[in-house]
């Protein structure tokens, strides 16, 4: 089976509930367990909030676009941003790291996507933009 | 999010229904602070049962409450996580610094 969508909302954080909820509802037709449903919600919940948090920091008149793609028990997702970009992409990985301390983050949004996919790979450019893309397999019932 | 709080003693019980994510992780930091305000709070007990979403953000609320709990000497106690919430606090590591009922 193969299937795709793609998405643009405004850079509001009321829009990262949307995101979860369309890329649940996306992903449901690969038929997978609970647990991985809740995966996908939360590593995509981390994306777009990185988008808006950083990438376009706090701005809300921009555009987030999530891409997903089905093929077979494949499950991609990709989150763009045409924001700031990410300067030390390593140093963005590492876990509790945050460049925003002053708004209380916990620094683990990459290291809960890293652990809820199965790979998460980041491209950014200062000034250009940061695309997210994340995959994991989904067999049934696991 | 849907926050309900009681104070017995020294011990302030919260229940939080709802989604915590970055969008409403301000909102229910506000809330939980004005009640910490009360300087004679020296646990918060956290059911989180009514919790259907928790990301990073929602780590971040929890420890910057436990931060300032532990700078008055104070302890904070989380209770009642669904499979999912639970498992975003397995992964972080948060059950080795805040307590677990």
């Amino acid at each position: 089976m193969y299937n795709e969508m793609e998405i643009r909302f405004l850079s509001l954080s009321g829009n990262e509930g949307f995101a979860r909820a369309v890329a649940s509802a996306f992903a449901s037709q690969m038929n997978p367990s609970i647990e991985a449903l809740s995966d996908i919600r939360t590593a995509v919940s981390e994306a777009v909030t990185n988008a808006i948090i950083h990438g376009y920091e706090q701005r809300d008149d921009r555009l987030v676009c999530m891409q997903m793609t089905i093929d077979n028990d494949l499950l991609t997702v990709t989150v763009r941003d045409d924001g700031c970009g990410i300067d030390d992409i390593e140093l963005a990985r590492k876990p509790f790291y945050t460049s925003k301390p002053e708004l209380e983050r916990s620094g683990m949004g990459f290291s809960v996507m890293e652990a809820f996919m199965d790979t998460v790979s980041i491209v950014s450019e200062p000034h250009k933009g940061t695309t997210i893309t994340m995959q994991k397999r989904i067999r049934h019932g696991t | 999010m849907e926050l309900n709080a009681q104070k017995r003693g020294q011990r302030l019980f919260v229940q939080l229904a709802g989604e915590l994510d970055h969008h409403s992780a301000e909102q229910t930091r506000i809330m939980l602070d004005t009640l910490l305000r009360d300087i004679t709070v020296r646990e918060l007990i956290l059911d989180l049962s009514g919790m259907s979403f928790m990301d990073s953000a929602g780590l971040g609320v929890i420890l910057g409450r436990f931060r300032k709990l532990s700078m008055r000497g104070g302890k904070l106690v989380v209770k009642g996580m669904n499979a999912s919430v639970d498992r975003i606090f397995q992964m972080s590591g948060l059950y080795a610094i805040v307590e677990r009922q």
